[in-house]
């Protein structure tokens, strides 16, 4: 049985599995939803007709039909373009995004042999401890463990940070390697965006590092715990820490996107972008990287603001309202309260749900925000990165160091 | 620039900006207080918000509401069709008389009228000395017809129509969008018009 649990806890097989079952199609249905959802903003209806017979589900199956049009089209490679390059241009854009789901907690830790019972949270925390029948009962019960994360390391969110760079080669490659001067402009205009608003994403969120010690995602949700007034984006040390980080985090993430208001680098008035020449599935895979990274940054502000996989008031063991933190081996165990109990596999579903449920709505709010603003001009937009972010960020990292001082004294 | 004078002076009680001192050498000349953005105006913050609230309006009514009670007026082509005026033109008909045949007389009014140049008519003899012409040949090209309906206004006898209420279908060879003399008096039906008219002495019969 060992060996079945070993081989689910392999990190290419999760990744397999979180990343190509459970977010791609997410990014998939982003490409209905970002049009569908649209419209009902703009009072249209929207593609509403793509059905399999009787199916129609307001016309979800689009994104097949849009799936299957892109591998059918004529795949067309201008004469004079950098052969090499056009082709690893889309390759780059895709696959750091893909990369980087590494690092999130889908959710929380699953112990396969207590899948029916409630978990004991006390004993879980302390270890083996007692005679050693005792101790191989714990082995037996805790031992085979599967983290819904693909990759747990110390430096988690800067692995984030040094992989998406990344991706910005994939515009920059795509604008220089297609010889079309609209192309350059837009690959040179992506590489500056990216650049300006990479600096504000990084330190915005350094905040939040400081205040909980960590840049562990896994190890950040779980200090969030399951309280909701404990959450990032409600932390309040004499300021509104967590609502201002999570505001410019926000701005600049979205500018990492390249989408509107920030889609300079794009920009269909003027010079179409840096993917003009790319058709068919090479233009669909900057497309679907687009829409990864919309999905993959609602995953990392769930995880920083919005307590990840949390449930609000759901324990490893049940629910459980106004309990004692208690330090258990240098753990914190939550304790006591109003407790209902709730059986191990029913909590692991209930917070996979909840991250899906939190990531979802995320992706919402930034389509609804897409829709709603004005694009920016290209000195607007490095304006706002340089001047007002950059400067707010540093400003916050200074106050949560503050916060973070007043708090140990 | 008398003219221009009495815009300024209609200026001063309009909504523009509050003038503080106007200059005693020449009236167009004077100090405005201009108003600024405040630094929590420039920021968008608020009216980012405000947008945003726009359209969550839409989104929520649209999305979660019945069809009728949201804002969204669509209509969906092939299941639902717009209701047509009454007195809509839509592809051409040729009327019959009472034993079937066709009522034009091969006059040329409608060929000669027709901005587009989208009918022909060969006409021909016929026995009744009453008509003297037929037309052997009457066809319309629907792709060069501008639907302006000179025709039906030019006819004397009411042979050519517009009232079908029909779309012309779309095709894939050109010469499929002509409507043959065939076609055309399949969708016709027969006129009670009296030919003619009523007499000379149409105002005496009223």
């Amino acid at each position: 049985m060992d060996i079945v649990y070993a081989i689910l806890d392999n990190a290419a097989l999760k990744w397999a599995v979180l990343v190509l079952i459970m977010v791609m199609p997410l990014a998939s249905l982003l490409t209905w939803a970002e049009r569908r959802q649209s419209a009902m903003m703009q009072d249209r209806l929207g593609p509403n007709r793509a059905n399999l017979g009787p199916l129609k589900i307001w016309g979800i199956l689009h994104f097949i039909a849009d799936a299957v049009k892109m591998i059918a089209k004529e795949d067309f490679i201008p004469g004079s373009v950098h052969r090499g390059l056009f082709a690893l241009a889309p390759i780059l854009a895709l696959a750091p995004v893909l990369v980087a789901f590494a690092i999130i907690p889908f959710g929380p830790t699953v112990y396969p042999h207590v899948m029916g019972d409630v978990l004991n949270t006390y004993q879980l925390a302390s270890g083996p401890v007692g005679d050693a029948a005792q101790q191989a009962a714990w082995a037996a019960t805790y031992d085979d463990s599967i983290r819904a994360q693909v990759f747990q390391i110390e430096f988690g969110l800067i692995f984030y940070f040094a992989i998406l760079t990344l991706a910005n080669y994939g515009g920059t490659i795509a604008g220089w390697a297609s010889y079309n001067k609209w192309a350059l402009l837009g690959g040179l205009r992506s590489s500056s965006q990216m650049m300006s608003y990479e600096v504000s994403m990084g330190l915005s969120l350094m905040g939040m590092f400081l205040i909980w010690g960590t840049l562990e995602p896994g190890a950040m949700v779980q200090l969030q715990g399951s309280e909701p007034w404990k959450w990032g984006v409600v932390l309040w040390p004499f300021v509104p820490l967590g609502l201002v980080a999570f505001i410019l985090f926000f701005t600049a993430a979205i500018a990492e996107t390249k989408r509107a208001p920030f889609d300079i680098p794009e920009g269909e008035p003027e010079i179409i972008g840096y993917f003009v020449e790319y058709s068919g599935i090479r233009w669909g895979m900057f497309f679907l990287a687009e829409f990864i990274e919309i999905v993959f940054i609602s995953a990392v502000i769930t995880t920083v603001f919005f307590g990840g996989y949390q449930v609000p008031f759901l324990d490893p063991d049940g629910f459980r309202f106004l309990g004692d933190w208690v330090t258990v081996n240098g753990q914190q165990v939550h304790l006591g309260g109003y407790y209902l109990p709730v059986p191990h596999g029913a909590v692991v579903a209930l917070q996979f749900g909840a991250f899906a449920i939190k990531v979802v709505l995320l992706c919402w709010l930034q389509l609804l925000i897409r829709w709603t603003l004005p694009r920016f001009r290209a000195d607007q937009l490095m304006n706002l990165g340089w001047k007002v972010l950059l400067p707010s960020s540093l400003g916050l990292i200074m106050v949560a160091a503050l916060a973070k001082l007043v708090s140990f004294l | 620039m008398a003219g221009g004078h009495a815009h300024d002076a209609h200026d001063d009680h309009g909504d523009g900006p509050e003038v503080l001192s106007v200059s005693d050498k020449n009236p167009r000349v004077r100090t405005i207080q201009v108003k600024r953005p405040t630094p929590a105006e420039s920021s968008y913050l608020a009216a980012t918000a405000k947008g945003l609230g726009v359209t969550l309006k839409h989104f929520v009514k649209n999305t979660f509401s019945r069809r009728k009670n949201t804002y969204i007026e669509t209509i969906e082509y092939p299941e639902q069709k717009f209701e047509y005026p009454e007195r809509f033109r839509g592809l051409h008909r040729l009327m019959h008389r009472d034993d079937g045949a066709v009522r034009c007389v091969a006059c040329m009014c409608c060929p000669t009228v027709c901005p587009a140049h989208c009918i022909t008519i060969v006409p021909a003899q016929t026995d009744d000395n009453g008509i003297e012409k037929y037309p052997a040949t009457f066809e319309i090209d629907e792709l060069r017809c501008v639907v302006c309906g000179l025709c039906v206004e030019a006819c004397p006898c009411d042979a050519i129509r517009m009232d079908t209420g029909i779309h012309a279908k779309p095709v894939e060879e050109r010469h499929e969008a002509i409507m043959t003399k065939d076609l055309l008096l399949e969708l016709g039906a027969r006129s009670t018009a009296v030919q003619g008219g009523e007499g000379a002495d149409w105002r005496g019969k009223k």
